[in-house]
């Protein structure tokens, strides 16, 4: 197949200029001031900064606490993952199914999605309220049982459960479309063969969707890294003692609450390269397993 | 946009020319009080417009106390900052080694605005000025804390006199109980509440050097001091059952379950008087005391909390008049009285205080026993241990310390391990703190 191209470079050059001032701006730039900071102690105001070497990562990296921040983030972003992408999938099936309704639903699953995360947590909020929650019925069993404010397993689950409804809806897309993709001779086929829609799902839609499953691991392990900040600022607030103190939260809390500046910029240098290691893991070993066509 | 270029364009005709303008002189004000009480703020600024026609106060609301310095601060660095800031006390550390601010002291005499700086309540000046007495920042919102209890409930327990010592509240936890009250005290962890007025109250240090205030290189103490077997009281006492915590994670916050009847004291600011007054269901009837102290203990002052004004560097002269115009406006004796009547803060001036007194403004309600802030916050002169605190990075001390705290609450560690590991982890905090403003020193 015989490619287009540009005679002239300029062109390309200017043609490629906005989207890349953009990315400089709003990336390359920050990053390189965060990367900055990161080897320096910076007064809040201004007014200069002394370089300090690896100092503000040592000090992260010799906090427990930091270290329990790591494991809890990891947990949360396999969890809503895994529970996200089970929920979204076994929706798009249904609905590729034409069950009855499936139209309503197909816009109305997509819905959260546009919620804004604070929103979800402040909605959580009434969902997990031990006193008066849905989940307060639990406590009619014993009481007690259920307090997010006292047990971290509890909050732990409470911010899975609603990062992980949060993420459904954009999977859930993805899902249905790929299945939508799928050509029907195959699943006709396959029908007359006498395949169950069980038999068809695991045995013909699922190999067919790898590709799709692997683009969302990927993408929704970043994004719950990466964007759980504000269903925990209005849910947990980090705690019950630092117990869903993710890392993205707790940079915030160190840096913007805390005016430290320097210690919060070390700490999404090593978020940044965990998020990349993460995914270079990913490419390497997952992709593997992943049938393109 | 225009408003803007034509605001830049009147200050520099007048810069160059010195010409009287009929334009007024615009400044901007960035306050963090949200809600009734950011609705007051905002009527301030209206009055003051009002009240002449040189200036103008431009009063934006940024969401809380600590957004506004937040936004202040990136602001500043793009150098788009307002002339004037509300900032919190635990917020300030930064900005008074920053050094970018314009001492209010200082401003009043360049503009020409007489002040009697001598006027103010000293355990309010001590927290806002230097260690040479002068004030860097403008007092306005100022509360101290004070225990809330149900009339009713204590009556019922056979109580005559509130208690002030921890002993007293003791037997009266223990008469509530006898008499049916399920819940005594609704506590939520503060530690502006617990470790520091607490401090205070016994003259017992939260930190070296004064409580930070002779030097950078501080070091925590209050994992030595009486806070140690406080703390370990409450802890008894939510063990025991006369205490329940009660905040808003746990679903109910203390002031809500006081005002619902559930519980019989909780511990705030005097600035929830006005609140509860607002929100108290017809029939509560309820009372104020100041915070206990140990026995052993001789009862020290407490000292403010609240916020103060803030003047910002790098603006134009004009913007510092119409500042100064504004906060000598809201240092008279009205201005005062409109703020305490609206909110339950407390006066700031002693002149204030006196004519409200004389007045008898303290005996009609809604306002009846609210000066025993006033109380609390002049019961004796300050010493060097109860001037106030003088901590970087007390955000995040405040943060330790809660954390800690509660997961001793929880049970998951024993409290004076719990305050031991908050102390050396905001000794780390203080130590970074130290380090990046090396070579400079309060002033």
């Amino acid at each position: 197949m015989r490619r287009a191209h540009f005679k002239t470079s300029w062109i390309v050059a200017a043609l490629l200029a906005p989207q890349l001032l953009v990315i400089f701006v709003f990336f390359y730039w920050p990053s390189a001031q965060a990367l900055y900071w990161a080897f320096t102690l910076e007064q809040p105001w201004g007014g200069g900064n002394t370089w300090v070497g690896f100092e503000n990562f040592r000090n992260v990296l010799s906090d427990p606490y930091y270290w329990s921040s790591v494991r809890v983030s990891v947990i949360f972003a396999l969890a809503t993952t895994a529970l996200a992408m089970g929920m979204a999938l076994t929706l798009a099936l249904f609905v590729d199914r034409q069950l009855a309704g499936y139209r309503a639903f197909r816009v109305a699953l997509i819905w959260p999605y546009a919620v804004a995360a604070p929103a979800v947590g402040l909605a959580f909020q009434f969902v997990f309220n031990p006193g008066a929650g849905i989940f307060s019925y639990i406590n009619t069993i014993s009481p007690g049982l259920w307090d997010p404010s006292r047990y971290p397993a509890q909050a732990v689950l409470a911010i899975i459960i609603a990062g992980a409804w949060k993420q459904v809806a954009y999977s859930f897309v993805f899902f249905l479309a790929a299945l939508q993709s799928i050509p029907r001779s195959l699943t006709e086929a396959a029908a007359m063969d006498g395949a169950r829609p069980l038999r068809r799902m695991l045995d013909l839609q699922l190999p067919l969707l790898t590709p799709t499953i692997f683009f969302l691991i990927v993408i929704n392990i970043t994004d719950s890294f990466t964007d759980s900040f504000g269903i925990v600022d209005t849910l947990t607030g980090g705690g019950p003692f630092r117990a869903t103190d993710l890392m993205v939260y707790k940079i915030y809390s160190d840096g913007f609450r805390g005016f430290d500046y320097s210690g919060a910029a070390a700490q999404s240098i090593i978020l940044m390269l965990l998020v990349i290691a993460l995914t270079f893991v990913q490419f390497r070993y997952v992709e593997r397993r992943v049938h393109y066509s | 946009m225009i408003q803007k270029l034509s605001t830049a364009a009147v200050l520099a005709l007048a810069a160059t020319s010195g010409s009287a303008s009929a334009e007024k002189i615009k400044f901007e004000y960035w306050y963090g009080l949200t809600g009734d009480l950011g609705a007051v703020v905002a009527e301030t600024c209206n009055r003051f417009n009002a009240a002449q026609d040189q200036y103008e106060a431009v009063c934006v609301g940024q969401d809380g106390y600590e957004k506004a310095v937040q936004n202040a601060i990136a602001a500043f660095r793009a150098q788009k900052h307002p002339t004037l800031l509300q900032s919190f006390d635990a917020g300030t550390a930064d900005l008074m080694l920053s050094g970018e601010f314009y001492p209010v002291h200082k401003l009043m005499q360049d503009t020409g605005v007489t002040v009697d700086w001598a006027d103010y309540f000293p355990g309010i000046a001590n927290y806002y000025s230097a260690s040479t007495g002068e004030f860097f920042s403008m007092p306005w919102n100022s509360s101290t804390p004070v225990y809330y209890f149900n009339k009713a409930h204590f009556e019922k327990a056979g109580i005559t006199e509130a208690p002030v010592t921890w002993e007293g509240m003791e037997e009266a936890f223990k008469a509530l109980k006898a008499s049916g009250q399920e819940c005594s005290l609704a506590y939520a962890p503060s530690s502006w509440i617990d470790l520091e007025q607490f401090s205070m109250a016994h003259n017992i240090p939260v930190a070296s050097n004064d409580n930070g205030y002779t030097g950078l290189d501080t070091e925590l103490l209050f994992n030595t001091t009486l806070h140690v077997q406080h703390m370990e009281n409450i802890q008894r006492w939510i063990t025991e059952g006369y205490a329940a915590i009660r905040t808003q994670a746990a679903g109910k916050t203390s002031r809500d379950s006081f005002v619902e009847g559930e519980c019989s004291i909780f511990f705030s600011s005097i600035a929830d008087h006005n609140t509860i007054h607002k929100i108290a269901p017809e029939g509560l009837s309820w009372d104020v005391q100041i915070i206990p102290t140990y026995e052993a203990v001789e009862r020290h002052n407490t000292v403010v909390g609240g916020a103060s004004l803030w003047v910002l560097s790098g603006k134009t002269e004009g913007e510092y008049q119409a500042a100064a115009a504004y906060l000598a406006f809201l240092a008279t004796k009205d201005e005062q009285q409109f703020l305490l009547e609206n909110t339950g803060y407390i006066p700031v001036t002693k002149s204030t205080y006196d004519a409200l007194l004389a007045e008898g403004f303290y005996a009609k309600e809604p306002f009846i026993n609210r000066d025993i802030a006033m109380k609390s916050l002049t019961w004796t002169e300050p010493s060097n241990l109860t001037k106030g605190l003088r901590l970087g990075g007390m955000i995040q001390i405040r943060a330790e310390w809660t954390a800690e705290v509660e997961a001793a609450l929880a049970g998951q560690k024993p409290m004076k391990e719990a305050l031991d590991t908050a102390a050396a982890r905001g000794n780390e905090i203080l130590a970074r703190f130290a380090k990046t403003y090396e070579g400079k020193s309060f002033p």
